[in-house]
């Protein structure tokens, strides 16, 4: 069984401009809301209190928010999460007034009004630890995309590493850019989803700049757009089974890991299906245009042949 | 060419019985169980106890299956939570306040399995249900204490050794000290200089008056701010010991916060109000005679005292006028008395010293007692007879029967209250049934997603599909045997790295069959291909996995919580995935193909 037995090198590179508008102008839109309509940061990053709740039987939100605005909670937002019988009730940041204590009284004003609530979950975070959350996230972003940066300048040259992060700084973008469009929460565990995918999809920038390493070797006179079109072709059969096998595995915790994995497999989804595309058609050009030649391995091969030299 | 050498397959049938053996105890399930534990270090917890507990059980003919004594704690195990209960119920009444009685869930794996220190992993609060505090020290609240107490101090010692002085105020975190005359300010200087270390001393002069000046050194200031730390960790031990937590972690985490988590606790409202309770420690006489104390045993109490009783049980009766509370003790050590007792020293500060030698002169050859008030209720810490009139605050308190004894007095001594004030800052609570829940759905999601991959990679590389998803299987066996021997914390994020682990790991086979099923199109022979795919596709894999590495680490770094769950398990993961897709898989490859003389055929689809 095999779904990929190509005879001739589809020309990618010839689309090269195409796929690279098509990505620019991606991106711009990702910037562009999250720019306008920004990033609905979670409790995490924000600070405030979340009362994850359970009633017997179905709840009634618009009674639960009346009753809670009645007890003076003008700010709580009520909804649905999950089944109809869980609810979540969520309380921004106010000076003075947050505290841990919060829950505890929202909880209960809840079993005022109807005794048979559980309680599921809380979460209150302190506006500063809120902060230093977000601080450490970003820097985390941060270094990550150096560390990767500076591991494939060592392993390959600066142009691959180059064009390795901007492909990946795309993908993470385009990722936030449809949180932000679509307004779905961004918590701890969606940002440590966005940083695995960071390392993951460089892995398909590697697994193609090897090939065309190795080309440059092997096929002596061929054009540059060439030796890149034909490592892309090879590679492809490997790249779209091994994105199709994780992601199977990712839509199975889209489906099946219920809430609290659900915002965290589908920033996966997303990184994976624009990671290919990037990683593929974003990366190889950038390292066209920027101006790879056979000279720059032909060279490294002598100066490791000479160092070899006793 | 596609044989090992006899090692390499002993290598990999060994970690695949150690990786079994240490998977194994998460198969076992928990029992449900009680754990005593003594509620004081003074005390110990050792056979007679054991004897006790188990006569206490037998007693109220409570059925349980296996006790054991740790070096700390005495466990039972029970067949069901209903008896489970009972049997704590029984317990806290049969061992009083002197034990702690705790409800937990113990594997139920054999014992040769747990002598190996073969455990199951261990859940996240998010898992196992819980709460999850973190704790502000408030060190500006804790500064402004020691300088109201130097200042108290300085105007202590300069009307001790009748040095003239205009004022002694507070400003902000000096202490200022205003004299009319330059001589005395000299003589104060080297007064306080001697007798005050922590304090900087400088001169100065406004206008025609005249000021000593004085500040906290810096590495006073410090130290200060670690004692406190360090008391509020002990006192917060001491209150979490009373929630009756099987298992709590209360750990400083950076300069000044401290991390409480108690798994299984649900009453949070009740946790937050044993943790942020404030303890008093006060100083009272008790000089009543033993007839009087005596006949307040038979109930005739005397006008303004109350009668108590010590640790050991003794009757004391106390009066209830407070002479000194506990805001003047500054330090309490263990340590032992010139004829070698154990005894345990007392600092009091200026005012307190004061008080204090005003009281010993008043009252030698009496009774007093140093109580600690907990929820309105008094417990007498020891109750000594005043010896001496006791100048200068240092106070030597003695009749401690050992030094575990006197240990543990200084401990309640400095410990009893909090040095500082603390604030919750941040607090995630999961209820049990979620924790069920999320254990439920993490590893259902995984199973699936993992029956998902192996069924395509057997449809789409047949014989060699199948030993890609034996070697995707061994993968997880070994990610979870590490998880269990290094008993990291597995969060729900974890269970999600364990998923995509298995997901990312295929990566790496199927870059070797692609190189395979390549070679073999170029018309390789099938040995060769073999030997070709698995040598050439190594650097690829090696440097896709790094990146993903350097991702973990970074997140390991600076993530918290549970995204540091995710991290570990995703590099751990990514480590074991290596040795499975690439070792382990090529060993099965090497013995089902690579004895064969010729091969017409590779079954790879």
């Amino acid at each position: 069984m095999e779904f990929f037995r190509i005879k001739h090198d589809i020309p990618f590179m010839k689309y090269a401009t195409v796929t690279t508008i098509v990505s620019a102008v991606t991106f711009v839109l990702a910037i562009f809301f999250l720019a306008t309509k920004g990033l609905n940061l979670g409790v995490d990053f924000t600070g405030g209190t979340v009362v994850e709740v359970r009633y017997a039987q179905t709840a009634d939100i618009q009674k639960i928010r009346e009753h809670l605005m009645a007890q003076g909670f003008h700010d709580a937002s009520v909804q649905n999460f999950g089944t109809s019988r869980d609810v979540l009730v969520r309380l921004p940041v106010k000076a003075g007034v947050t505290s841990a204590k919060l829950s505890e009284d929202v909880m209960a004003k809840l079993k005022q009004q109807t005794p048979d609530v559980t309680l599921q979950r809380v979460e209150f975070v302190g506006p500063q630890v809120g902060q230093e959350l977000l601080y450490d996230g970003s820097l985390a972003l941060l270094a990550v995309s150096l560390g990767i940066m500076i591991y494939l300048a060592l392993r390959f040259e600066w142009r691959f590493s180059v064009a390795a992060i901007i492909a990946n700084m795309h993908d993470v973008v385009i990722i936030l850019g449809f949180f932000a469009f679509f307004q779905w929460e961004f918590s701890l565990t969606v940002l440590a989803g966005v940083l695995a995918i960071l390392g993951y999809s460089v892995n398909e920038s590697v697994v193609v700049f090897d090939r065309i390493r190795e080309n440059f070797r092997k096929m002596r006179k061929a054009s540059v757009p060439e030796i890149i079109d034909n490592a892309i072709t090879r590679t492809m059969s490997r790249t779209i089974i091994t994105h199709a096998m994780t992601e199977t595995m990712v839509l199975s915790m889209l489906f099946f890991g219920g809430e609290p994995l659900f915002y965290f497999a589908l920033a996966l989804t997303i990184g994976i299906v624009f990671g290919i595309y990037s990683s593929v058609l974003v990366a190889s050009p950038i390292v066209m245009w920027l101006g790879v030649s056979r000279e720059d391995f032909v060279r490294t091969e002598k100066k490791q042949e000479a160092e070899m030299l006793p | 060419m596609n044989r090992y050498p006899l090692w390499k397959y002993i290598v990999v049938a060994v970690s695949l019985v150690i990786g079994l053996v240490y998977t194994l105890p998460n198969f076992y399930g928990e029992s449900p169980a009680v754990q005593v534990s003594a509620a004081k270090p003074a005390l110990k917890v050792d056979v007679s106890t054991l004897a006790v507990v188990e006569g206490a059980l037998n007693g109220a003919k409570i059925p349980f299956q296996r006790s054991q004594l740790d070096s700390n704690s005495i466990k039972v195990r029970f067949a069901d939570s209903d008896t489970q209960l009972k049997a704590k119920t029984v317990l806290e009444e049969q061992l009083g306040s002197d034990y702690v009685v705790a409800l937990n869930l113990l594997t139920r794996s054999p014992g040769w399995l747990s002598a190996l220190h073969a455990l199951p992993m261990y859940l996240g609060l998010d898992l196992r249900g819980g709460v999850h505090f973190l704790l502000q020290v408030d060190m500006k609240a804790a500064t402004d204490k020691a300088i109201d107490r130097y200042a108290s101090d300085v105007r202590g010692t300069l009307r001790e050794q009748k040095i003239q002085y205009l004022s002694v105020a507070r400003q902000g975190e000096v202490v200022e000290v205003k004299f009319s005359d330059a001589a005395e300010r000299d003589k104060a200087k080297d007064e306080l200089s001697r007798k005050e270390g922590d304090l900087l001393l400088k001169d100065e002069q406004r206008g025609t008056d005249l000021y000593l000046v004085a500040t906290m050194r810096p590495e006073a200031h410090k130290r200060r701010q670690e004692l406190d730390v360090k008391q509020n960790l002990t006192t917060l031990r001491n209150r979490v010991n009373e929630l009756g937590v099987s298992e709590p972690i209360i750990q400083q985490q950076g300069e000044d916060r401290i991390v409480v988590q108690l798994p299984g606790v649900q009453d949070t409202g009740r946790a937050k109000q044993i943790l942020g309770r404030t303890a008093t420690l006060e100083l009272r006489m008790a000089d009543f005679s033993d007839t009087e104390i005596a006949a307040a045993t038979q109930g005739q109490i005397p006008l303004g005292a109350e009668l108590l009783k010590e640790r050991n049980g003794q009757p004391v009766l106390v009066r209830k006028n407070v002479v000194l509370t506990g805001e003047y003790i500054t330090d309490a050590s263990p340590g032992f008395d010139e004829h070698g007792r154990s005894a345990v020293h007392m600092t009091l500060d200026g005012r307190g010293a004061r008080i204090f030698q005003q009281l010993t002169r008043e009252n030698i050859g009496k009774r007093m007692a140093i109580l600690l008030i907990e929820k309105g209720q008094a417990e007498v810490v020891t109750a000594p007879v005043i010896q001496t009139e006791i100048p200068g605050g240092r106070v030597q308190i003695t009749g401690m029967s050992n030094s575990v004894e006197a240990n543990d007095v200084a401990l309640l001594l400095r410990a009893g209250a909090l040095a500082a004030p603390m604030e919750i800052i941040e607090e995630r609570t999961v209820g049990p049934s979620l924790g069920a829940d999320n254990i439920d759905r993490g590893f259902h999601s995984t199973w699936i997603g993992f029956t998902g991959i192996a069924l395509f990679m057997i449809f789409y590389y047949r014989m060699f599909g199948l030993i890609a998803s034996f070697a995707l299987g061994v993968n997880v066996l070994f990610l979870v045997a590490l998880l269990s021997m290094l008993q990291a914390t597995l969060t729900l994020p974890g269970i999600a790295g364990i998923a995509l682990t298995v997901g990312m790991a295929i990566d790496a086979n199927v870059l070797i069959f692609e190189r395979i099923r390549e070679e073999l199109r170029n018309g390789t022979s099938p040995q060769a291909a073999i030997h070709a795919g698995f040598d050439r596709a190594w650097d690829t894999i090696f440097d896709s996995n790094i990146t993903t590495l350097i991702a973990g680490f970074f997140l390991f770094w600076l993530g918290s919580g549970p995204v540091r769950g995710f991290a570990v398990v995703l590099c751990l993961g990514i480590l074991t995935s290596m040795f499975s897709a690439v070792t382990v898989s090529r060993a099965v490859v090497n013995l089902s193909y690579g004895r064969m003389k010729r091969i017409e055929k590779l079954s790879i689809g």
